[in-house]
């Protein structure tokens, strides 16, 4: 059922990570891209999944949960690691007709496999341990700073917030709608791709007039607690940092050191 | 006589293997009979609309079986697909499913995922709509500038259309004025009378209950905790209370006025009943 993606979705606990602050977090994930695509190396490879396999453990992530996640991307892994595998110039091992398997080719397949997986496993731990509304309320107070070269940092987290939180209740009406639909005989999973394109048409229009109503309702309940863009709004959870949280720098500080030298060092 | 559909202890279990998995249903035993009108009573969240997406097969059993006219209807694929045309089922707010251009060919819609003939389905839509009060000039219009009652009755003839064998609706009268109410329950009567289907009402109504049904159906706790006639089910206002439902107002009243000593029958559901009786005792009182 469509309730049951999993990408991108809090689930509740109360882990370190689960704890930690949504700031501490967004910058850790930060640091473990740039790890991710600094690494080069096996060596490399081995220290940034070393840490995945740490966060994985410590905030107690269902492995049946991050693998239907990735489900989706299968299609993206296998391409991307298809193309590379043919195109990347390099001395050629295995030559069939005009596509030709290079050592090189291999190297940045596996590698760029690698990344991605790592890439999509690691941002799933973030929304997986964190709330989306402590994402984006750490999302804004990391991009107050720019707010003084006009980005409407408020404004920005308040659509992403929205969006982010309705993501769910979009999902459920659709699956709603759906099994309305197939009430009535409507079928999805027949047909060729123009047949079953033309059958999301019963889903697609009744989905966008709920939209709407809801935007439009989400409007007026907020209006109507006088909402007023960022200038001066308080918080009723401020965002306060722990020990946790400068324990948790520290780790993201060694890693990027390790990461660094490596590279530098070609190990 | 054999129910023209039944459940054999069915257990239903939402996101298995989530932290947000939750038992719907548990072990229900649910059966209604040809030409019957059935309704299903109880709180919100007792598992009534997980029930009823079993009957046509929309939701398929965690353990337990869906049996329709003896069949279980999870036996093969084309079995379940014409059970969702014999088990006709409106949803709640069926009106939020609406979306083709007009209304005529919104309710054409089950009729055609039927694979009926092109007058046959004209009939349809035309009888269907006339169930409902939708006139020919309504069937030309967009579904979306009707008023909220009347896009209700829309996506009602829409099941109604495919001349089920068992139409379920759930809450079918929620969020309507009175009038719009009156106006979609004497719809179903009509269709109950007409077609001589099977009708299964699911409700949190008691005065809705107690003004149409044969027989009730009382769900708890994701259980049938009780099943019987009205006055059968209506006798038991201490228990329904516990499950967070009332007896209908006008029972209340009734109950009350016995209580101070006026001998009223027991069995006083609807307002008409009441009026009746309060007329006879009064003949009986002056007589004296």
């Amino acid at each position: 059922m469509l309730k049951d993606i999993t990408l991108g979705q809090y689930f509740p606990g109360n882990t370190f990570i689960h704890r930690l602050d949504p700031r501490t977090k967004l910058l850790m994930t930060i640091v473990y891209l740039v790890c991710v695509f600094t690494a080069r190396t096996p060596i490399a490879f081995g220290v940034v999944a070393l840490y995945l396999a740490i966060m994985i453990i410590v905030s107690n992530v269902k492995l049946r949960l991050l693998l239907r996640g990735m489900k989706p991307l299968i299609f993206l892994l296998a391409l991307t690691g298809t193309l590379n595998l043919f195109l990347t110039p390099g001395e050629p091992l295995v030559s069939i007709w005009r596509l030709s398997i290079s050592r090189e080719g291999i190297e940045w397949a596996i590698m760029l496999i690698l990344r991605i997986t790592m890439m999509i496993t690691g941002s799933f731990i973030l929304t997986y341990t964190t709330p989306p509304m402590a994402l984006t309320d750490g999302i804004e107070s990391l991009m107050r700073p720019l707010k003084r070269i006009g980005v409407p940092a408020h404004e920005l987290a308040m659509i992403m917030s929205i969006a982010l939180r309705f993501i769910p209740t979009l999902l459920e009406e659709t699956d709603r709608i759906m099994r309305a639909q197939k009430a009535r005989g409507a079928s999805f999973d027949t047909g060729n791709i123009i047949q079953r394109g033309r059958a999301m048409l019963p889903i697609l229009l009744p989905l966008f007039i709920s939209a709407f109503r809801r935007a439009e309702e989400l409007a007026v309940a907020m209006e109507s607690r006088c909402y007023h863009d960022g200038e001066g709004r308080t918080r009723m959870r401020a965002l306060q940092y722990s020990r946790d949280d400068a324990l948790t720098g520290l780790i993201g500080l060694l890693l990027l050191g390790s990461i660094i030298t490596l590279r530098v060092t070609g190990l | 006589m054999n129910p023209i559909i039944r459940t054999e202890n069915l257990t239903h279990t939402y996101s298995v293997g989530t932290p947000f998995e939750r038992t719907a249903i548990v072990g229900v035993d649910f059966a209604a009979h040809p030409g019957e009108f059935v309704g299903i009573i109880g709180h919100t969240g007792s598992g009534k609309s997980t029930l009823m997406q079993h009957l046509n097969g929309l939701l398929t059993p965690t353990s337990g079986r869906v049996l329709f006219q003896g069949e279980d209807i999870h036996q093969s694929k084309a079995l379940t697909r014409s059970v969702r045309f014999q088990v006709g089922l409106v949803f709640q707010y069926p009106e939020y499913q609406l979306f083709e251009e007009s209304v005529y060919k919104d309710i054409a819609f089950g009729p055609k995922n039927m694979g009926l003939s092109k007058s046959e389905i004209d009939q349809r839509v035309r009888e269907a709509a006339a169930l409902v009060g939708l006139g020919a000039a309504h069937l030309e219009k967009s579904p979306f500038v009707l008023s909220g009652g009347q896009k209700r009755r829309a996506a009602i003839a829409g099941v109604m259309a495919m001349k089920p064998k068992v139409l379920i609706l759930d809450e079918p009268t929620a969020g309507l004025d009175p009038r719009g109410r009156t106006e979609i329950l004497d719809n179903i009567r009509t269709f109950h009378r007409e077609t001589g289907a099977t009708v299964i009402l699911v409700t949190h109504s008691m005065e809705e209950i107690a003004r149409t049904v044969d027989r009730i159906a009382v769900m708890s706790d994701g259980k049938v905790a009780m099943t019987g006639t009205r006055g059968e089910i209506f006798a038991q206002g201490d228990a329904l209370e516990q499950m967070g439902l009332d007896l209908p107002e006008i029972t209340r009243v009734a109950l009350r006025l016995r209580a101070m000593g006026i001998d009223l029958p027991g069995d006083i559901f609807t307002v008409e009943q009441a009026v009746q009786a309060l007329l006879a005792y009064k003949r009986e009182v002056a007589g004296c």
